[in-house]
C-alpha cells in the first residue's frame, strides 16, 4: 500500500484470527441478507485486490443461507486513483460478468479508513452503469476518515492512530486469514 | 526512469512485459459501453504527424481520450512546419503551451529522439519515425501474438518483405528477440538491410525456406512509396516470389497465425482470401490491441508523473 514500507515496521498484534474472521464475514452477510430482506436482485463487487475474495466469500456465505446464487465482480479502481507515484503503477482488470444498471450492488473492501479508495470506486462503478443502489461492506473499520463516506457492515471497528498500519491477510491470497496492526518505527 | 517511448531495441524486457500487462487491463476498458476513465483527465497530448497515417493517429487519439487527456492534431501540411519552422522550434512552441506529452511521426530516422532532447520534462512517444522503428506497432503485434499463441517464448516468427525500409520490422525484431522468440527476416535481398547479419534475426531470401515450420508471419507492406530505386523488376514477380498466401502457407506450422501492420496492399503482399481468414489472419486483433498498448504508452510516460 502507498506510504507504507512493511519492512521498516513492526507488527504490534493480531487483532483477528482465522475464527473471528470467519465469524464476523458470517454476520455480515446475514446483515446483508436482513436489511435488503433477502437476496433479490443483490450484486456483490470486491474492491481489487483484497475486496475479490472477501466479496467472494459474502457470496458462498449468502447462498448458504439463503439457497441462491448472487453474481459476483471484481472492480479495478487504479485508473480512478489520483496519486500514481510509482514507476510502473500496477493496473488490475475489472470483471464485472453482469449488468449492474438497476441491480443493489454490495460493494467489499478489506479496510475502510479515509474513504479515499470508496470515492474512486464509487466514479468506476457509476461509469459502468446506473446501479439502484450501492451499500458498502468493510472487514475493518480503522477510522482517520477524509470524506464523508460511511461503511453500511462492518466486520470490526478497530481505533487506531494515524501511525499504525491495518493488514489483514486472506487465505486466498497470503495463505492465511489474519488482521494485524503494524507501527511506525520511531524516528 | 524512462521520459520516451522512443525505440524497443533499448527497452528492457521488465518494461515489454509490464506495458503487454497493463494494455490487457486497458482492453478491458475499450470493450465497455462507456469507453472513458479519468487517469489523465488536465493532461494534453500533441500528435505531430509529418507523414500520412490513419490508424496510428487516429489509434494514439482514441486511446488518449479514452484516459481523458486533451489531444492536439497537429499535420506537416497544415502547421507553420510548411512556413519553414523547424522541428526544434515546433516543439519548443508547444512546450511553451504547457502541452504535457508528444506523439511524432516523422519521415527522417530519429526525428522523435532529436525532438525529445528539446523536451526535458516531457514524454515523446514516436509513433515510427522513417526506417528506424515503430515501437508501438511491435507492442501491439507482440500482445497480439501472445493472445493467439499464449506465449512469445520459443515461437518461430517470419518477418516478410521490405525489411529495409520497415520501422515495423526492426521494432518487431527487437521486441520479439527480447522476449525469446526466434526471428527470420525473409524477402528478397535487395530489400534486407546491409546489417541484417548484425540483427538478433536469421536472414531467408526463399520464402518457402522462411515460412517452414513457422508458428508466426508477419507480412510487411511493400512501401511503393518508397520504392524509388529499382528493387524488384515487378510488383507482378514480387507478388509470385514472396506474396503470401495459404497455398505457401502449408509448410509452415498448422496451426499459424498471420499478422500484417496496414495499410495492405492485397493481392501483392498478401493474398486476399488469407487476409480475410479469421482462422489464421489476426489484422484486425493488431487494430484492436493497437489502442490498448497505446493507452498504457500514455498511461505509463503521463501517469507516473501526476501527483
Amino acid at each position: 500500500m502507498a506510504g507504507y514500507d512493511l519492512e521498516k515496521m513492526t507488527a504490534a498484534a493480531v487483532v483477528m484470527d482465522h475464527d473471528e474472521m470467519r465469524r464476523a464475514w458470517t454476520r455480515v452477510a446475514h446483515e446483508v441478507l436482513e436489511r435488503n430482506k433477502g437476496a433479490a436482485n443483490l450484486a456483490l463487487i470486491g474492491i481489487h485486490r483484497k475486496g475479490g475474495p472477501l466479496a467472494k466469500r459474502l457470496a458462498v456465505n449468502m447462498a448458504r443461507i439463503e439457497a441462491c446464487e448472487i453474481p459476483f465482480g471484481i472492480l479495478d479502481i487504479s485508473l480512478y486513483r489520483d496519486d500514481f507515484r510509482t514507476y510502473q503503477p500496477r493496473v488490475g482488470t475489472t470483471k464485472i460478468p453482469f449488468d449492474i444498471e438497476g441491480a443493489r450492488v454490495i460493494l467489499v473492501d478489506d479496510v475502510l479508513s479515509t474513504g479515499r479508495t470508496v470515492r474512486a470506486a464509487l466514479g468506476a462503478l457509476v461509469d459502468l452503469g446506473r446501479p439502484a443502489s450501492i451499500q458498502l461492506a468493510v472487514l475493518v473499520d480503522r477510522g482517520h476518515r477524509e470524506l464523508p463516506i460511511r461503511a453500511d457492515y462492518v466486520g470490526k471497528n478497530i481505533p487506531t492512530a494515524r501511525r499504525e498500519f491495518v493488514r489483514v491477510s486472506l487465505a486466498e491470497l497470503d495463505g492465511s486469514d489474519c488482521v494485524e496492526i503494524y507501527k511506525d518505527v520511531a524516528p | 526512469m524512462r521520459k520516451d517511448l522512443l525505440d524497443l531495441r533499448t527497452i528492457t524486457t521488465g518494461e515489454i512485459q509490464y506495458l503487454l500487462d497493463t494494455a490487457a487491463s486497458f482492453k478491458e476498458v475499450l470493450a465497455r459501453p462507456v469507453k472513458k476513465v479519468p487517469t489523465l483527465r488536465g493532461k494534453s497530448v500533441a500528435l505531430l504527424f509529418f507523414e500520412a497515417s490513419t490508424r496510428t493517429r487516429t489509434s494514439f487519439e482514441h486511446a488518449a481520450k479514452i484516459l481523458s487527456a486533451d489531444t492536439y492534431n497537429l499535420a506537416g501540411s497544415t502547421s507553420s512546419v510548411v512556413k519553414g519552422e523547424s522541428l526544434k522550434d515546433t516543439m519548443l512552441t508547444l512546450r511553451a503551451m504547457e502541452i504535457d506529452a508528444f506523439v511524432i511521426r516523422h519521415p527522417q530516422s530519429g526525428a522523435a529522439a532529436l525532438a525529445a532532447k528539446y523536451v526535458p520534462e516531457c514524454p515523446v512517444i514516436n509513433a515510427g519515425d522513417g526506417t528506424h522503428e515503430h515501437p508501438t506497432q511491435g507492442l501491439l503485434d507482440m500482445m497480439t501474438i501472445s493472445n493467439a499463441k499464449g506465449r512469445i517464448e520459443g515461437l518461430t516468427v517470419a518477418i516478410v518483405g521490405d525489411i529495409l525500409h520497415s520501422r515495423v520490422a526492426r521494432s518487431n525484431i527487437w521486441g520479439l528477440s527480447k522476449m525469446g522468440a526466434n526471428v527470420r527476416l525473409v524477402g528478397p535481398k535487395t530489400l534486407m538491410p546491409r546489417d541484417a547479419d548484425q540483427l538478433p534475426a536469421t536472414v531467408y531470401t526463399n520464402l518457402s525456406a522462411g515460412l517452414e515450420g513457422a508458428d508466426v508471419v508477419n507480412v510487411l507492406r511493400i512501401q511503393l512509396e518508397r520504392m524509388d530505386a529499382a528493387y524488384f523488376p515487378s510488383i507482378a514477380e514480387y507478388s509470385k516470389l514472396f506474396g503470401v498466401s495459404k497455398a505457401k502457407l502449408q509448410i509452415a506450422a498448422p496451426d499459424v497465425t498471420v499478422l500484417h501492420p496496414g495499410p495492405m496492399n492485397r493481392g501483392v503482399e498478401i493474398d486476399s482470401a488469407l487476409a480475410d481468414d479469421p482462422e489464421i489472419s489476426v489484422i484486425c486483433d493488431q487494430v484492436t490491441n493497437g489502442v490498448a498498448i497505446r493507452m498504457a504508452s500514455l498511461f505509463w510516460l503521463m501517469g507516473a508523473r501526476s501527483a
